[in-house]
């Protein structure tokens, strides 16, 4: 089945002082109706850059997109600057982590909401507040009849993330990207927020591409998952493939390093070192310099996205044997 | 129980109210009531973790703590010593003896200042701990103890350091006068997942090689799990329950824990399915007209109407709880 999003070898690189920082090196993901794919990685890893290039709301110049984005199987970095923006606007919503920035602050969400609507579905004034009224009260923001007229500000952060769902929701799309929808929130209300996605994504059938540093809300949310490191992909997988067996080094060790809130452990497992600045890669693989199961070949020899049994795939010299040593 | 001359730290009845701004407020006159009654006392060489939704108290109680801020009402003794109304020499010793570790190590460090020179700050400070002649050395065994190389690093600036590396620069000046307590505020909130278990690993070495005390604050409920010895619960600036981790997140009894608990994902897709979840509704109220009675009542699904008019004491011995109704264990 052809699947709803697909990237191929997206790259997108910045101008830097010394030369070009490349953000996303060569990323591939495809994401199915109805499907929760989950973009993991650290700060820095290019979660937020893939998303931007998909979305095409990247300044270019001076950003520079490489590779392939096809929605249904039609390309988008080819389109024109308009359709580009149609097709992203209706076709793809977004949540960021900010709803404050995202917002704008001077006009009530009810009128943010509505000229959504009247712009790009060419609603009456009246149909188009009485469909924002819905909206609200779908994302459950309580007596929302009389909070349209309310400004971002004069909502808590739960809610504004939630009038950001409205907004990205609003045209009924068919890939919602949401960038760490929940990080800015506390537990309570992240769980609150998490629920609303899932329930709204079984009634739309949505494509899910959920960005997060999180395994926790990996682990709850995601049926399949894209690790990022250093601007690649390093691991890809079902939930439960990655959970139960990683393939990578650099997974293995995420998994290992987490306290659990459900367990006491004596020590920790900590990668060492930090990650690399994406202006200055190690030469071979990107991991190299922290990975526990380094050799030689490592250093010099960049390992490609390589396919495992069951569908998966690892980037590591060395995935059938940590395959086979992380498996339970 | 150990002996109570083992207490390095009493807390009682703490009180932190902030004014709220006259201009443009309804509410003129009002006051935050961002740490409203919280005691506890602290042993020495434990680790008690204060966890706690944003905005409920945590940093305030931590700054006032450490005599960053002065408290409205109760007091914080460290031995004979009240921390808010010592002077001279007393308070000097005082400062010495209770450190603090910031969540930002990007801001909480001089970006003008080497890390020799951020490292020899305290001993300035206190000039009677350590002779001169001496400090250079110990500034070395400082950064060896946080496990960073001080040929290498001594003469840089903080923005030349990873954030896991800076936060660990942060411990070593809290730990530089060898304190008795350490409050560290969001230690790790900063830091990538791959580089918190290294501080985390980092603080727990620390402790058992010099025997300091830790109150260690975070929202990261597992974290705190991990490293603490008691874990107290916060809600609207006051403490709901307190208790030893096992049996707090194993069993806990006041209901705000328990939905904290269940709130937290779990990273194992297998229990997904199983797993029972209390999903609260709406968001914490405004610490500046709390809830009357139980401060928790606007969103707790047993509030009965002696819950809206008598506030429950944090009452128990092991682990006391602040509720009418405590959930059976
Ligand atoms: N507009 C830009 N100009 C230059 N560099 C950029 C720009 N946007 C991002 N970068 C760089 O690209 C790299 C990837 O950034 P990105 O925001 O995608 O990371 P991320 O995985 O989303 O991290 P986080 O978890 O912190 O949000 C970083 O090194 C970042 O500094
Ligand atoms: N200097 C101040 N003046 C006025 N109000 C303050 C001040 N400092 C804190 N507050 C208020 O006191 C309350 C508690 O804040 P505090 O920073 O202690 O919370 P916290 O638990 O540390 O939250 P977070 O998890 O977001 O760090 C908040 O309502 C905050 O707005
Ligand atoms: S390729 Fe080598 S260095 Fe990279 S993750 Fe695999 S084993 Fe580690
Ligand atoms: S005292 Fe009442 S409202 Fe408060 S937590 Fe207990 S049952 Fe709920
Ligand atoms: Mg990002
Ligand atoms: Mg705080």
């Amino acid at each position: 089945m052809e699947p709803l999003l697909k990237v191929t070898d997206l790259r997108v690189s910045f101008p830097g002082p010394s030369g070009p920082v490349h953000a996303v090196n060569g990323v591939g993901l495809e994401l199915a109706a109805g499907r929760t794919l989950a973009l993991l990685g650290e700060s820095g890893s290019g979660k937020s850059v893939t998303a931007q290039a998909v979305m095409g709301i990247l300044d270019v110049p001076p950003a520079r997109v490489a590779g392939s984005v096809t929605l249904r199987g039609r390309e988008l970095l080819t389109l024109s600057p308009r359709d580009r923006d149609r097709v992203s606007g209706e076709e793809i919503g977004m949540v960021f982590q900010d709803a404050m920035a995202a917002l704008n602050p001077v006009f009530s969400v009810g009128d943010q909401i509505t000229e959504l609507l009247r712009v790009r579905r060419g609603m009456s004034r009246a149909d188009a507040r009485r469909r924002a009224v819905e909206l609200l009260d779908r994302v459950r923001i309580p007596a929302p009849a009389n909070r349209v007229k309310d400004y971002p500000h004069q909502f808590s952060g739960g809610m504004r993330q939630r009038v950001m769902i409205a907004l990205a929701i609003a045209l009924e799309p068919a890939v919602l990207i949401a960038d760490e929808p929940t990080t800015a929130l506390d537990v309570t209300v992240q769980a609150q927020v998490m629920e609303l996605i899932a329930e709204i994504q079984r009634d739309s059938g949505m494509g899910l591409l959920l960005i997060t540093h999180d395994l926790g809300v990996v682990a709850e949310v995601a049926d399949d998952v894209a690790v990022m490191y250093a601007g690649r992909i390093v691991e890809r997988g079902t939930v439960e493939q990655i959970f139960d067996g990683p393939a990578h080094p650099y997974t293995e060790g995420l998994l290992a390093s987490m306290p659990r809130v459900d367990r006491t452990d004596e020590e920790l497992y900590a990668i060492p070192g930090a990650p690399p600045n994406p202006a200055r890669l190690p030469t071979g693989c990107p991991f190299h310099l922290r990975c526990h199961r380094v050799t030689p070949e490592c250093r010099s020899d960049l390992p490609a996205l390589e396919p495992l049994p069951a569908h998966r795939a690892s980037a590591c010299h060395h995935r059938t044997e940590v395959l086979h040593a992380t498996q339970r | 129980m150990p002996p109570s001359d083992d207490v390095v730290l009493r807390v009682e009845n703490l009180v932190k109210h902030f004014p709220l701004k006259r201009s443009g407020s309804l509410r003129a006159g009002g006051v935050v009531k961002a740490v409203d009654g919280v005691s506890f006392e602290l042993r020495r060489g434990e680790t008690l973790g204060v966890v706690g939704e944003s905005g409920c108290g945590k940093s305030t109680l931590a700054r006032t703590l450490v005599g960053l801020e002065k408290p409205t009402g109760g007091s914080v003794r460290f031995g004979d010593a009240v921390v808010h109304t010592a002077r001279g020499r007393e308070l000097r010793a005082l400062r010495r003896r209770i450190q603090i570790v910031l969540q930002d190590p990007y801001t909480s460090l001089n970006p003008r200042r080497t890390i020799r020179e951020i490292l020899t700050q305290p001993f300035e400070i206190h000039p009677d701990v350590l002779p001169k002649a001496r400090r250079t050395a110990r500034i070395s065994e400082l950064l060896d103890l946080v496990g960073l190389d001080p040929s290498l690093h001594l003469d840089r600036y903080p923005h030349q350091f990873s954030g896991g590396q800076r936060q660990r620069i942060g411990i070593a000046r809290a730990l530089a006068l060898q304190p008795d307590v350490v409050v560290c505020d969001e230690p790790v909130s900063a830091l990538d997942v791959s580089v918190q278990a290294q501080v985390v690993n980092l603080l727990e070495r620390l402790q058992k090689e010099l025997g300091v005390a830790y109150v260690f604050i975070a929202h990261d409920l597992s974290v705190v799990r991990h490293i603490s010895d008691r874990v107290a619960v916060m809600y609207l600036g006051k403490l709901v329950e307190s208790g030893p981790g096992a049996p707090l997140y194993d069993a806990p009894r006041h209901p705000y824990t328990k939905a904290l608990l269940s709130a937290v994902p779990v990273p194992e897709p297998a229990s997904r399915t199983n797993r029972q979840r209390i999903l609260l509704a709406g968001d914490p109220p405004s610490p500046v007209d709390p809830p009357s009675g139980c401060r928790f009542r606007t969103r707790c699904w047993q509030a009965t109407d002696t819950c809206a008019t008598q506030e429950p004491p944090l009452a128990g011995p092991e682990h006391p709880v602040a509720c009418h109704y405590p959930l059976a264990a």
